[in-house]
């Protein structure tokens, strides 16, 4: 599966990759708006963390709608037609990293599209093929599993 | 979508309606739905903004339109009467855990007053986006109909449905199927359907569905209180049907979604972190309150006589989550991520005309576990599952069936009642198969069914007049009050939560008013006055959450993490930030801006409260004598209560300066007796003072004045009983 991964040490924060985000998907430069978010390492000032998704799938399992689920590059992608915006993946997700904005009522995440790892000038940003997650609840019941 | 009925040449079109959709504005489509079957007419009618201010939506929208529709003299099954459904302006909202409740109101076969019930399922806030805040259904079919509402074309239609089922279990799947164009729109259909056991007995429930996209079939949730099933069939409706594609996160039109989505997530966070230190209602709904009302003596054993058993372990959370299948977002509306509407995706009934087969049954709530479980001294998960099932596909109140079922049972180990009696049934507690078997004589109307059908007041009646059982003895241990069966707790020790029973408007079921840890074991409300005061906060603010469209359980079920450090354990029960929660919500969709403190909230409930016990006044009932409770409610009726917990009891005596030493156990328990019943008079007073109610329990000119509710009929009834 592919997963936008973040390497802390070269990362100089000087945010484009938000800007990017946001104005690849919402055509509007709004640090609100992006999928990822740098942040100060707590505690360590200089030192900075990615908050982005991890492509783990358990948001899949919170989804009354089936809206969430994953595609054929492995990434967990979001049907904006089967939402019906009830925000869960949003309070369930354990990274915090699906996000929501007043302007949408459909939540938003990392799809590992890439855009901003190519803006960044330092090369802090990457989307790699990991080895695939375990498969949800969800998915085991749509393979006819359980 | 008419082609696609006619042409099966099944469904004969009898009446139809076309409406534009309006646009839900602020929580309200602002107008309801009246269809009439008898004579097959359909209109819309406006709602004013005057309905909007006294009865906000759901219960008191229902209490608002029944009460225009009958007379006092109507009678349950009179063409007059109606089924309501709302939801209210909060329902429909996705955004946060619980919003999807609708509300039905009828007049009830039970007490022949008006009943409410509030049940989930997505029938309410479908019905909304289609462009109706309430559906009124009045009068009675000549043949069985299926009423249907388009809500993306703007067609309503009255259909002839002579061949569908009308076990519960069937209908809604295959209204599904008829009504959905493609897999997509399954979830976008929502009926209301009840079953056999309705139409041959005054307990029938509603069963509201939902489609599981997951399980991929069709879900239910029950309005169990009140017979008001036993109404929808008396109609001869099969079927209401309501359809809406495109739910979304703001098909609620709120005034401020980013309030909303922001209260609202926060939410969805709190029970992620919070449910499974807690509650695990995510893990097992409410099974499990069975450990814990066992553990505190609360549990009904045996009609009522004791509180806890040795067995009850079996009927434990523990003995049931095993038979549900997990890791399932089971909310009963999109976003309740409490999600206690678990489901058994395999049961194989041992009985009836599903015997052998495998099924699937929604799962138990507390209620029908401890109703035909520990109530009846049955002790067996699976018979307590199968009762479930049958009781939703034939149409039944699990909880007005297992606390009838264990008056009954009472009734034939005292010797009132004998096989012959009982259409050939052992009714000995504990007796599973017996159990069962009774469900399918109620379904059939046949055997013991037909007269265990009316109820526990209308046995008692026919068991004192045709049996020669002393009345006075059928008045202590048959668990009802205004005709409604007792739901499932335990009051004897706490004379609050005697109070919160006999004092529901509709009859007692703890959905207004559960104050027995607070006033029994934590003793938070000592005095009189406090108990008065938790009598008046509580049903209001519960009520509330009828009003609004909404579910009690994210209240209270739940707690923010620092819900009891922060605050003393008698703020702490009213959950202040969830209150605060509720505060933002109702702001954010309806855009009012004078709703800013709790006791707002209890102001807005009073109106619709207190005009429903009016409405209790109107139909020959709601006022004191109706507040009167069965004494096993309050104390131990025989000496075997008495004696199993003789200790307790004697002390209690003592407090009160009797020396128990000497006296016979009945000289205690008509000494014990005395002092109950005065001081549940005593409380009674307080609480109707605090209502701003006569000493009679109407209330006052001064009150209904002050709520706005003084309408010309209204000031009538007053005078007809003199209050000035
Ligand atoms: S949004 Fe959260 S839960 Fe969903 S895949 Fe990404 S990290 Fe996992
Ligand atoms: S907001 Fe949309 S994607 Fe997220 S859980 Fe709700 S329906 Fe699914
Ligand atoms: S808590 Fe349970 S009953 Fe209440 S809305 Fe959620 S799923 Fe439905």
């Amino acid at each position: 599966m592919k997963v936008l991964v973040f390497a802390p040490e070269l990362c100089d924060a000087q945010l484009g990759c938000e800007e990017t985000c946001s104005l690849t998907w919402f055509k509007e430069a709004n640090h609100d708006k992006s999928a990822i978010r740098i942040l100060e390492a707590e505690g360590r000032t200089g030192k900075y963390t990615a908050n982005v998704c991890t492509q783990c799938g358990q948001c899949i399992d919170v989804c009354p709608t089936l809206a969430i689920q994953r595609d054929k590059r492995g990434v967990v992608r979001i049907n904006k037609d089967l939402c019906v915006g009830c925000l869960s993946c949003v309070g369930f997700c354990p990274y915090g990293a699906m996000r929501m904005h007043p302007d949408y009522t459909v939540p938003f995440k990392c799809v590992a599209c890439g855009s901003c790892a190519k803006s960044c000038p330092t090369g802090a940003l990457a989307v790699l093929d990991l080895p695939d997650a375990p498969l949800t609840a969800t998915e085991k019941r749509l393979l006819g599993g359980v | 979508m008419e082609n696609l009925l006619m042409k099966d040449g099944h469904h004969r079109l009898l009446a139809e309606f076309r409406y534009t959709p309006p646009k839900v504005e602020r929580g309200y489509a602002n107008q309801t739905l009246f269809v009439d079957v008898s004579n097959n007419t359909i209109a819309a009618r406006p709602v004013d903004e005057r309905t909007k201010r006294t009865f906000i939506g759901g219960r008191g929208f229902g209490l608002w339109l029944l009460w225009n529709a009958v007379k006092g003299t109507t009678r349950w099954n009179d063409p007059e009467n109606e089924v309501i459904l709302s939801s209210g302006p909060i329902g429909g909202t996705t955004v946060y855990p619980g919003a999807g409740k609708s509300i039905a109101v009828s007049l009830s076969p039970l007490t022949e007053t008006v009943v409410d019930s509030n049940v989930g399922g997505y029938f309410g806030p479908l019905l909304k986006f289609a462009g109706w805040d309430a559906i009124e259904l009045q009068g009675i079919a000549e043949e069985e109909v299926i009423v249907f509402i388009d809500g993306n074309q703007g067609l309503v239609q009255i259909l002839t449905a002579p061949h569908e089922s009308s076990d519960s279990y069937v209908l809604p799947g295959q209204i599904v199927d008829l009504f959905a164009q493609s897999p997509e729109e399954r979830r976008a259909v929502s009926s209301v359907t009840s079953g056999p056991g309705a139409e041959h007995s005054l307990m029938g429930c509603l069963n509201v569905s939902f489609y599981d996209v997951r399980r991929q079939f069709v879900r239910l949730k029950q309005a169990g209180r009140g017979g008001i099933g036993t109404v929808f069939r008396h109609k001869k409706v099969k079927a209401l049907v309501v359809k809406y594609v495109g739910v979304k996160g703001d098909s609620n039109v709120p005034a401020d979604y980013a309030d909303l989505a922001s209260v609202g997530s926060k939410m969805h966070r709190e029970i992620c972190e919070q449910d499974p230190l807690m509650n695990d209602m995510r893990g097992g709904g409410t099974t499990m309150l069975t450990r814990i009302m066992n553990d505190f003596d609360l549990l009904p054993v045996h009609n009522y006589r004791f509180g806890s058993h040795p067995e009850a372990k079996n009927l434990y959370k523990s003995e049931f989550t095993p038979y549900f299948s997990l890791g399932i977002p089971d909310g009963c509306w999109y976003g309740c991520t409490l999600a206690c509407a678990r489901c058994v995706d395999r049961l194989t009934p041992r009985t009836g005309p599903y015997q052998g087969q495998v099924v699937h049954v929604d799962a138990p709530e507390y209620e029908t576990v401890a109703a035909v479980g520990s109530n009846c001294g049955i002790f067996d998960p699976h018979a307590v599952l199968e009762a479930n099932f049958y009781c939703d596909l034939y149409g039944i109140d699990t909880i007005s069936y297992g606390t009838a079922l264990a008056f009954a049972m009472e009734c034939y180990e005292t010797g009132i009642l004998n096989p012959e009696r009982a259409g050939g049934l052992d009714l000995r507690f504990g007796n599973a198969a017996a159990m069962l078997e009774l469900l399918h004589q109620m379904a059939s109307g046949t055997g013991f069914g037909p007269t265990f059908g009316l109820g526990v007041r209308r046995m008692k009646r026919i068991f004192a007049e045709k049996y020669g059982a002393d009345p006075r003895f059928l008045l202590d241990i048959g668990m009802e009050c205004k005709g409604l069966e007792y739901s499932e707790y335990v009051s004897k020790e706490s004379i609050a939560q005697q109070a919160g029973y006999g004092l529901a408007n509709k009859g007692p079921q703890h959905d207004e008013a559960w104050l027995i840890f607070m006033d029994a074991v934590s003793k938070q409300i000592p005095t009189f006055e406090d108990k008065a005061e938790a009598l008046h906060y509580f049903p209001m603010f519960r009520t509330w959450f009828g009003l609004n469209g909404l579910c009690k359980l994210p209240w209270n079920d739940v707690e923010p993490a620092d819900n009891k450090k922060v605050h003393s354990p008698r703020v702490a029960a009213r959950v202040p930030e969830h209150v605060g929660n509720y505060i933002r919500l109702f702001k954010a969709v309806t855009g009012r801006q004078d709703v800013n403190e709790p006791e707002d909230l209890v102001r807005m409930s009073e109106p619709a409260y207190n005009f429903q016990r009016l409405f209790n006044l109107k139909m020959g009932y709601g006022t004191r004598e109706h507040d009167a409770i069965p004494y096993r409610s309050m104390g131990p009726v025989t000496v075997e209560e008495y004696e199993s917990r003789a200790e307790r009891y004697d002390s209690q005596l003592r407090e009160v300066d009797i020396d128990p030493q000497g006296k016979s156990t009945l000289e205690k328990v008509a000494l014990l007796r005395a002092h109950r019943e005065k001081r549940y008079q005593l409380l009674v007073d307080a609480v109707y003072r605090r209502r701003g109610w006569t000493a009679d329990g109407i209330p006052t000119l001064e009150t209904v004045r002050r709520l706005e509710i003084d309408y010309p009929d209204v000031l009538d009834l007053l005078k007809q009983h003199n209050v000035q």
